[in-house]
């Protein structure tokens, strides 16, 4: 059954037809051909795929697309402010060798600044380890996310992101 | 997945007049479970309707001395909530540590409560505080509600409205999670209310359940020395590879120990 | 030398986070293909059953069905079976048993996940919709599931050409020569390991997408492959017969590997020998169960050693006892890994002089089992560091003391070790010594006591390991059985601008070779980094390579590109004579320049470069115009790096849970380009190892050969707050046969944490009287054995 949805991505309406069925990921990867957005498992999981709707981040896995009507979505190609500045999470990623084969990154970093913002700017280690729960990464043993992390915190701050 | 017919409720009423006739139908809260169950193809209903535009069913509410929690709040809203962190912190707590936070930022108490998925934590909450489960058709009391394995009193149909809790004296809950999902291997909840103390477990067993000889020997004393020679019997505890049931069965008094320390600081 | 900032030794920022970063990486999923048509592969529920007959009509009648193609297809079409490339010899001399591997199982399925059936529909929903509408009719059969009883009488039979479930019984070491020498032993060791078998999980999900051009007869697979030249070279000369030049291999972005992305597929295979058939690209993607239940697993042993002392704790003797789960299809490298690469290194950092081991590959109705970060070398290092922290623990010698007693000494290097391997440097007593500082080793015993007034047991553990790798000396390779040269190929090709590209064999899936290779180019040929392009992963553009695994990229592959280089400054120098109007062997090159010794004449490489494109004023009848050279490099030996983990644990013994309260890891990596990447791929082996240790572990039903760890779900994954954060060192001694003097870096945490968590967790529960405990240490398992150890104390 195709049904019609239209929502904000990354400041910019879009419409499609989708199935009841279609997971936002799919309606942004496919319909949309953003592909910035991952899918690394089938269990909801990995993290790979979280985006931000309405503020909140959340898998786009586990979200159909009709449950994104009207919703203002965000994702890793909109993090940025420009196309050669990057989003101080971003940044810290790039200056602590926080990704190595960039699959989870996206997911990763789109978590971390949620996470920043909801900890009111203020993280310490534990909290950080915490809260990446829902976030999977094989390659870097989160040593370097984490400590990009506690480093985009002030920067996000002090840039006022 | 398979396809299925879409359709958005503006209401309790609303998704109730939805799903009737609809008997392979099934209401969506936060969707956390039944999204990831129907990408698995374990489930296929001709019709999901979406309770996510029922602004009737979210809210956090103080009402006689207690807590009403409409259906549809997010496990985050719990678990931010200066209502419920001032008047039940252990419940704050609890929903600050289901799953990880994007699915704290979809998941629903009452999605989570109706589905009583055996590993869930807001079960034991319910049972332990001694809550009432307010439906689309009447009040059912925590004991009456949970009836094992993903089975509840609810009838076709019947949506929970919002669940409320009284303000206990003391409460705290504390959970051995499974390494691997990180759902409740086992979480106990203690509470002490003007009805008793009572001790509910979760992901010990097919369901939700109380531990009686725990709950007498804390209405005595409420301390975790009371409780540190009680045994929970194996039979019909949860056995897989991350843990047997004689592993469960010492987690239960662990688990209840902390809980009970916990509550008495 | 250019100055620090780009050059080797500097902490670059990587180049290629930019896209990564932005959401612009492009992994094979996200390729954009015309018309494209989707794959679905159905697969086997049953560990081991009969095919009596397969219905597709239903499914062939559903919307959006393309075809489906059965075993039956691919054996008309005569598609050849999935090889392993390496052939073992059994003690007496004899090959391996190697059994068919049919792409799709023809009349048998062999494990859970076995290929059955091919679906090409119009959308990846409607190819899995009508999946499930094939019927097949299995007669199920007894599976053999139990690698400890795989090889016993009455075990099921996973393939008739194997009798008995044996693949091979091999051996090295003189076995009468070791039990001479435990014989006059003082003191014996014995120890009994499972080495528990592990399911990779890359984070990008295996994916295949083909093309066939029918015009030109040329076609193009897009694979998640860390390295393309090789599965183009499987497929062409192996499996489907199509004319290496007609087969073009693209493995873009690709999204982790760890070994699980070195071997040639099923579903890759297929995927390439549908579309003519099919007419339409076809893209196919692993769900994550998919890829639990298929990419090839690791480890899985199981082992008996015995360590022989004198009085003083000198090794003697060490022998080893191991069964090897080859799974129940060879996958490409699987035979090489229980042997070459675990045998060979059990001498670790040791001078036991006496070494021998036997072991036994056995089929199981399991997946495919080969190599995965470390590949047999982590195996062996369990083995080795597990049995002298016992023998410590037994003799009551402290066990970082009882390792320096045995090291080889830093003046004994080349060393020749008695199972084959010849170490070409190392000094390993700095090593251990400084890990012991960083680790604060001396203050451990306080720290013990605070933990214990707490009521947590607190143990600390150490793993010294020595691991051969940057594959490899072609020759040695072909003498062992491998089917393949280990060199590795480059071309650095100017372009009349003066920029450059570096085109590599080597292939990077996170290791950030874009920015590592590029560095040592720049630092070379005096090329700002900016004007430096490292491309890779595409046989079309890029020169034949052997990729990525092994620890292999900088060792061979940047050695390759050292000799581009070479190439490079050896022809500019005529180009600069001419130009210059001097002779070539008065012609210096440094910092970019060309320079006439002794004089103030030079000219920039880039006029240099200009001139050999523009060649107005050219050497031409003595030299060809163009910059643009290539190399091969093939290495003298393979490279050894070497190292000390010690892993600090504090265990809940209420729960049985542990957690790792500090961890330090001093490696010798050789010259280290990039000091941030390496860190990075330190700091992710350990998490590995640490996952193998206390995590992760692959469980099959031991009676229906089910997965039951075949998600997240039940597979646990190390999340963030599963680990701390590392204390991370070097020492170093440049390996002295590479140009670059480097070691290798990529699999050494993974190598050595197992047994340096082990030795912890045993080490904080020897106050209870246990001496092992089952690795996954996981909750369960540790309340278990102290549950053990409190009823024998009762006793």
């Amino acid at each position: 059954m195709s049904i019609s949805v239209s929502m904000t991505v990354n400041g910019k309406a879009v419409s499609g037809k989708v199935e009841a069925r279609t997971l936002l990921v799919q309606f942004l990867r496919e319909n949309l051909s953003m592909t910035g957005t991952h899918v690394g498992c089938d269990t909801s999981q990995c993290g790979a795929c979280v985006v931000h709707v309405d503020g909140q981040s959340v898998k786009s896995c586990t979200m159909l697309a009709v449950q994104a009507e009207g919703a203002k979505v965000m994702t890793i190609e909109g993090l940025a402010p420009s196309a050669d500045k990057l989003h101080p999470m971003q940044e810290a990623f790039r200056d602590n060798h926080a990704l190595q084969c960039g699959f989870c990154t996206p997911g990763m970093v789109m978590s971390a600044v949620d996470m920043v913002k909801r900890h009111n700017y203020q993280l310490d280690e534990a909290t950080v380890r915490r809260e990446l729960e829902g976030n999977l990464c094989r390659c870097t043993g989160y040593h370097n996310i984490v400590k990009a992390i506690l480093a985009a915190a002030p920067a996000m701050k002090a840039a006022g992101v | 997945m398979y396809d299925f017919a879409y359709h958005r409720a503006k209401s309790a009423a609303d998704a109730t007049a939805l799903l009737k006739g609809k008997s392979e139908g099934r209401a969506m809260a936060g969707g956390m479970t039944l999204i990831p169950t129907l990408k698995q193809r374990l489930a296929r209903p001709s019709d999901v309707v979406d309770l996510a535009g029922a602004k009737d069913l979210a809210g956090i509410k103080a009402e006689g001395g207690g807590l009403t929690i409409g259906a549809m709040t997010r496990h985050g809203a719990v678990a931010t909530s200066t209502e419920v962190k001032s008047t039940i912190p252990a419940l704050a707590s609890l929903a600050g540590h289901i799953g990880d936070p994007q699915v704290r930022n979809r998941g629903t108490i009452g999605g989570s409560v109706a589905n009583n998925d055996p590993a869930a934590d807001y079960p034991a909450a319910v049972l332990a505080l001694g809550a009432t489960i307010n439906t689309t058709t009447r009040k059912i009391a925590a004991d009456q509600f949970f009836k094992g394995l993903f089975e509840t009193a609810l009838g076709e149909g019947e949506l929970i409205t919002s669940i409320s809790f009284p303000k206990p004296e003391k409460a705290a809950y504390v959970k051995f999670p499974n390494p691997a999902s990180r759902y409740a291997m086992v979480g106990v909840f203690v509470a002490k209310t003007a009805g008793g103390v009572r001790v509910a477990v979760t992901g010990a067993g097919p369901g939700v359940f109380r531990v009686k000889a725990m709950e007498d020997a804390l209405a005595k004393n409420f301390s975790s020395a009371a409780i540190k020679d009680i045994k929970v019997p194996t039979d019909g505890l949860n056995s897989d590879i991350h843990g047997s049931a004689e592993y469960r069965a010492h987690l239960v008094g662990v688990m209840a120990r902390r809980a009970v320390d916990a509550a008495s600081k | 030398m250019t100055a620090a900032p780009t050059g080797i030794g500097a902490r670059v920022k990587r180049t290629e986070d930019q896209r990564f970063l932005t959401g612009r990486g492009r992994y094979v999923d996200d390729l954009a293909l015309a018309r494209p048509t989707y794959a679905y592969f159905l697969r086997s529920p049953h560990a081991h059953a009969k095919i009596r007959s397969i219905d597709t009509a239903a499914a062939a009648a559903m919307p959006g069905v393309v075809r489906i193609f059965t075993g039956k297809d691919t054996a008309e079409a005569k598609v050849g079976s999935l090889i392993c490339g390496w052939v073992v010899k059994d003690k007496d001399g004899n090959p391996h048993k190697a059994p068919g591997h049919p792409p799709i199982a023809i009349d048998t399925v062999r494990y859970v996940g076995d290929t059955v059936a091919m679906v090409v529909a119009e959308t990846a929903s409607q190819a899995r919709d009508a999946a499930e509408a094939i019927k097949v009719d299995y007669q199920v059969q007894p599976a053999c599931v139990d690698l400890a009883r795989a090889l016993d009488k009455g075990a099921a039979q996973v393939h008739p050409e194997a009798p008995g479930n044996l693949c091979y019984d091999w051996e090295i070491g003189v076995k009468a020569d070791v039990e001479a020498a435990f014989a006059k032993a003082a003191h014996v060791t014995k120890l009994d390991l499972v080495n528990n078998r592990l399911i990779p999980n890359a984070m990008e999900p295996r994916a295949a997408a083909a093309d066939y051009d029918a015009g030109t007869g040329q076609y193009t697979l897009w694979s998640t492959s860390q390295n393309p030249h090789v599965l183009r070279l499987i497929l062409s000369a192996f499996v489907l017969g199509i004319p290496e030049h007609k087969l073009r291999v693209v493995a873009p972005d690709v999204g982790g590997g760890f070994g699980s992305k070195i071997f040639c597929y099923a579903d890759e295979t297929l995927v390439v020998w549908a579309a003519p058939r099919v007419g339409r690209p076809i893209k196919w993607t692993a769900e994550r169960n998919e890829s639990f239940q298929t990419d090839a697993h690791g480890r899985d042993h199981v082992t008996h050693a015995e360590l022989a002392l004198d009085k003083d704790g000198k090794f003697l003797a060490l022998k080893v006892e191991t069964i090897a789960n080859m799974g129940s299809y060879l996958s490409t490298f699987s035979t090489a890994v229980p042997t070459y690469l675990y045998a060979t290194l059990l001498a670790g950092q040791y001078t036991t002089p006496l070494i021998y081991a036997n072991v036994k590959a056995a089929f199981t109705h399991t997946a495919p089992v080969d190599a995965y970060r470390g590949a047999g070398r982590p195996e062996a290092t369990f083995v080795i560091e597990s049995i002298v922290s016992k023998a410590a623990a037994e003799l009551k010698i402290d066990p970082a003391e009882l390792r320096r007693r045995n090291f080889i000494p830093s003046t004994a290097f080349p060393y020749q070790t008695p199972v084959a391997l010849q170490y070409d440097s190392g000094n390993y007593p700095p090593i251990i010594d400084e890990a012991t500082k960083v680790s604060d080793y001396k203050g451990f015993e306080g720290r013990r006591a605070e933990a214990k007034s707490r009521g947590k047991l607190r143990g600390i553990g150490f793993s010294s390991y020595i691991e051969a790798c940057g594959l490899a000396p072609s020759q040695v390779i072909g003498q062992l059985g491998g089917g393949v040269g280990q060199w590795e190929a480059a071309q650095i090709r100017f372009n009349p601008t003066g920029n450059v590209q570096v085109l590599t064999g080597s292939h990077s899936h996170g290791q950030g070779h874009e920015t590592t290779f590029a560095q040592i180019v720049s630092d070379k040929l005096g090329v700002p980094l900016e004007q430096i392009e490292v491309v890779h992963g595409d046989t079309a553009t890029t020169p034949f390579g052997m990729g990525s695994y092994g620890s292999r990229s900088l060792a061979v592959g940047g050695s390759a590109i050292m000799k581009a280089a070479d190439k490079i400054i050896a022809k500019g120098k005529k180009i600069a004579a001419h130009l210059l109007e001097a002779s070539v062997a008065d012609i210096a090159f440094e910092n970019g320049t060309f320079k006439v010794a002794g004089t103030d004449k030079a000219v920039p490489l880039g006029q240099v470069v200009f001139a050999a494109y523009v060649p107005h004023n050219y050497p031409i009848t003595e030299v060809e115009p163009g910059m643009d050279e290539n190399a091969f490099y093939d290495p003298a030996n393979f490279v050894y790096p070497a190292g000390t983990q010690v892993c600090e644990v504090e265990i809940d013994p209420e729960t049985g849970t542990t957690e790792i309260v500090s961890f330090t890891a001093i490696d010798d990596f050789g010259n280290i380009i990039n000091p941030m990447i390496v860190e990075g791929q330190v700091h992710g082996g350990i998490v590995q190892g640490v996952g193998q240790a206390l995590l992760e572990n692959a469980v099959y039903d031991k009676s229906s050969g089910q997965l039951i760890s075949g998600s997240f779900m039940d597979y646990t994954m190390p999340r963030a707050d599963d680990v701390p954060s590392f204390k991370v060192g070097y020492k170093v001694t440049p390996c002295p046969h590479n140009p670059l003097g480097v070691k290798g870096c990529g699999e050494a945490g993974a190598i050595a944490a197992p047994a340096a968590v082990m030795n912890a967790v045993r080490d904080a529960l020897g106050p209870l009287g246990v001496r092992d405990v089952p690795m996954p240490a996981t909750p369960l398992a540790v309340w278990q054995t102290i549950q053990g150890a409190q009823r024998k104390a009762a006793e």
